[in-house]
C-alpha cells in the first residue's frame, strides 16, 4: 500500500506571514521524501496540511489521485509518527500499536497478532506488554513508527521524529527508517533541519524556506548542483563567486568559470563550487584556479577546513576541504584547482 | 522538636476535638450529649438506624450526591474539553465565566434557583435539589478537569485522530483514561460538597429531603445523643470520600 502525492499552488497565511507561499510539489508512491529547511520555513505546516491537521488557503492536494482537501485526518490513508512521539501512556506498547486497528473494527486476535508483527519490525519484539514509561526515548520513538504502520497507510508523514534524539542514536535509527521504508513500500514524507539526516535518508529532498521550496531532486543533484542560493548553502558550505555572464561563462575574479549558456549575455551570476571541490596542487592534475594564503586551518577529523584569501585584487575568500594529511599552515602559499565539471552556476 | 510537636498536638486537636467530642458523646448513656460522660451504650446509633426518616433521608442523600456528581462531572469535563483544545473563541472569558460562580455564595444561589424553578413551573423535589448541586458543582469539576488537561493530553488526542478515532472515542479512550486520578477526585470532590450541603437543599425540597436537612429539623427539637451519632456517620462517609480521593491522587504520584 503506497500512493503518490500531489500538491499544486498550496498557500497558507497565519496572521501577515505566509507559512507557505505557493508549493508546487509531486511526490512519487513509494518514495523517501525528505522536507529540509530551517525553523520556520514551513515545513511542518506543509506536513501538517498533507496529514489533515490544517487546512491550506488555496491550492489542490491529492494523495494516490483522490482530493484530500477537506477530509478529516482520521479519514485520509495518513498516519504520522510525531515530534513528541504521543504515546498514550495508560495503554500498553501492543495496545498503542494496535489502537488504529481497533479503531478500524478489527478483532483483538488480530490486533494482537499484527501489533506483536510490527513491534518486531522496529526491534521491540516480545515487549507488548510493558508500558510507554518503562521505555527511552529511541524506544518510544520505535513504538511511535509501528503504531503508525500497523494501520497500513498509504503515506506516512514523519514530524522531526529523530530531533530528540542523540547523535549516535540518530544515525542508527536514520538507518533503520531508511531500511524500513525500503520494506514496507509506504511513501514516507520527513520532515528535519538537519541537511546531513536529509542527504543520508532522502531519495527526494525538497529544501524549504520562507514558505517556498527552494529546490527539490535527488540528495546527490541538489548537493551538487543546486538550483538556488538559498538551497546551495544550506547544504553545506559554498564557495560563490559572483561575475558577468560572458561568452556562455561566468566572468569571475578568478577567471571565466562554469556553464553559464543557460543564462542571458550580460547578467550577473555566481560560480558556486563545493570546498571538497577545490584541490590543492599536487594532490591533482587539474589546471590551477589561482593561488591563495591560508588564513585559517582546522583539522575536523575527516579533512582539512582551510579559509584561504585568493590572490586577486578583490581578494576573495575560498573555503577549501583537503585531506586530513595535507601540510598546511596559516600564512602557507597554495595553489588551488577546480574541476570545470563541478562548478555550479546560479543567476545572482 | 518538642515545640514541633506539642505545636501539631494543638493543631490537630484544635481541628479534630470538636469531631472527637462529638463522636464519644454519641456513645453517651444518658438523655442529653454534654459533659460529664456517664457511660457507654449503642442506644443512640441503634435508634438512629431504626429511624425510617432519617433512613430514607441519608438514602436520598446518597443519591442526589452521586447523581449531581456524575452529572457535573461530565459537563465539568466536556466543557474542559472545549476550552482546552484552544479552538474556541474567547476561551479565556469562558474559563472565568465558568469558574467564577465558585465565590458565589450557596444561598444566593439557592435564592436564584428558587425563583427560576417557580418561574418554569417546576415543582420542588429531590430532582430540583440535585439540579442545585449540579449548579455549584460544575465549577468545581471544570476546574480541576481543566488543570489536569495539557499539551501532553493535547498531543495524544491528535494521535488518536490521525489513526482514525472518532471524537467520542478519543474522548471515552485517550482523554478520559489519561486524567482518570483527576476526574476521580473531582466526583468525589463534588459527592462530599453535595453530601454536606444543607442551604440549596433546603430552599430547593419539599416532601423528600437530604440528611442535612432531616438533621436540621431533628435539632429543632433540642439536642440529644441522637444527633450525635448521625453527624458521626455523616463525618464517616465524607472522611471516607475524602481518603479515597487522597488515594486516588497520591496512587499515581
Amino acid at each position: 500500500m503506497t500512493a503518490p502525492i500531489e500538491i499544486a499552488g498550496l498557500t497558507r497565511r497565519f496572521g501577515a506571514t505566509r507559512a507557505l507561499d505557493g508549493i508546487d510539489l509531486e511526490v512519487p508512491a513509494g518514495a523517501f521524501c525528505v522536507l529540509l529547511g530551517p525553523s520556520g520555513c514551513g515545513k511542518t505546516t506543509l506536513l501538517n496540511i498533507i496529514g489533515g491537521f490544517d487546512d491550506p488557503d488555496t491550492g489542490r492536494l491529492s494523495i494516490g489521485g483522490r482530493d484530500m482537501i477537506g477530509v478529516p485526518a482520521a479519514q485520509r490513508p495518513t498516519t504520522t509518527v510525531f515530534q513528541d512521539y504521543a504515546l498514550f501512556p495508560h495503554m500498553t506498547l501492543a495496545e498503542n500499536v494496535g489502537f488504529g486497528l481497533r479503531m478500524r473494527g478489527q478483532s483483538r486476535a488480530r490486533r494482537a497478532a499484527r501489533a506483536e508483527a510490527m513491534l518486531d519490525l522496529v526491534g521491540l519484539a516480545g515487549q507488548g506488554a510493558k508500558r510507554p514509561a518503562a521505555l527511552s526515548g529511541g524506544q518510544r520513538q520505535r513504538v511511535a513508527l509501528a503504531r503508525a504502520l500497523a494501520v497500513e497507510p498509504d503515506v506516512l508523514l514523519l514530524d522531526e521524529p529523530l530531533g530528540a534524539l542523540d547523535l549516535n542514536l540518530r544515525r542508527q535509527m536514520q538507518a533503520e527508517l531508511k531500511a524500513i521504508q525500503a520494506k514496507v513500500g509506504v511513501t514516507f514524507v520527513h520532515v528535519t533541519h538537519d541537511q546531513e539526516e536529509a542527504m543520508a535518508i532522502a531519495d527526494l529532498v525538497v529544501v524549504m524556506d520562507a514558505g517556498r521550496i527552494e529546490d527539490a531532486g535527488p540528495p546527490e543533484r541538489v548537493y551538487r548542483a543546486p538550483r538556488s542560493r538559498f538551497a546551495a548553502t544550506f547544504l553545506g558550505d559554498m564557495n560563490m563567486l559572483p561575475g558577468r555572464v560572458t561568452g556562455g561563462r561566468v566572468e569571475t575574479v578568478l577567471g571565466p568559470l562554469g556553464d553559464a549558456t543557460a543564462l542571458a549575455e550580460g547578467t550577473m551570476a555566481l560560480a558556486c563550487i563545493r570546498p571538497e571541490h577545490l584541490s590543492a596542487a599536487g594532490h591533482t592534475t587539474l589546471a590551477p584556479l589561482t593561488t591563495a594564503r591560508i588564513v585559517d586551518a582546522v583539522f575536523q577529523g575527516t579533512h582539512r577546513k582551510l579559509t584561504c584569501l585568493g590572490d586577486s585584487r578583490q581578494g576573495t575568500t575560498l573555503v577549501a576541504h583537503l585531506p586530513a594529511t595535507a601540510a598546511a599552515a596559516p600564512g602557507d602559499l597554495l595553489t588551488l584547482s577546480v574541476d570545470p565539471e563541478m562548478v555550479t552556476v546560479l543567476p545572482a | 522538636m518538642l515545640a514541633c510537636a506539642a505545636y501539631m498536638a494543638l493543631l490537630y486537636g484544635f481541628i479534630f476535638l470538636p469531631v472527637a467530642v462529638l463522636a464519644l458523646f454519641s456513645f453517651q448513656d444518658g438523655r442529653f450529649p454534654i459533659p460529664p460522660f456517664r457511660g457507654f451504650t449503642l442506644r443512640w446509633h441503634e435508634a438512629v438506624l431504626s429511624d425510617e426518616d432519617l433512613m430514607a433521608a441519608l438514602a436520598n442523600s446518597l443519591g442526589v450526591a452521586g447523581l449531581s456528581s456524575l452529572v457535573a462531572l461530565a459537563l465539568g469535563f466536556f466543557a474542559a474539553r472545549a476550552v482546552a483544545s484552544g479552538c474556541l473563541p474567547g476561551a479565556t472569558a469562558i474559563r472565568a465565566a465558568l469558574t467564577a460562580p465558585l465565590s458565589v455564595s450557596y444561598l444566593v444561589i439557592g435564592l436564584g434557583l428558587l425563583a427560576s424553578l417557580n418561574l418554569m413551573g417546576l415543582r420542588l423535589s429531590l430532582a430540583t435539589v440535585a439540579i442545585g448541586h449540579v449548579v455549584i458543582n460544575t465549577p468545581l469539576c471544570f476546574a480541576i478537569c481543566a488543570a489536569a488537561l495539557g499539551p501532553p493530553q493535547q498531543a495524544a488526542e491528535r494521535a488518536a485522530r490521525d489513526l482514525g478515532a472518532r471524537e467520542w472515542q478519543v474522548m471515552a479512550l485517550v482523554t478520559a483514561p489519561m486524567i482518570l486520578p483527576a476526574l476521580l477526585a473531582a466526583f468525589l470532590l463534588s459527592v462530599t460538597f453535595s453530601w454536606d450541603e444543607f442551604i440549596i437543599a433546603f430552599l430547593l425540597s419539599r416532601f423528600d429531603v437530604t440528611l442535612p436537612v432531616e438533621i436540621w429539623s431533628l435539632l429543632r427539637s433540642g439536642l440529644n445523643p441522637k444527633t450525635n451519632a448521625i453527624g458521626s456517620v455523616v463525618f464517616l462517609v465524607s472522611a471516607l470520600a475524602v481518603l479515597s480521593i487522597e488515594l486516588a491522587i497520591l496512587r499515581r504520584r
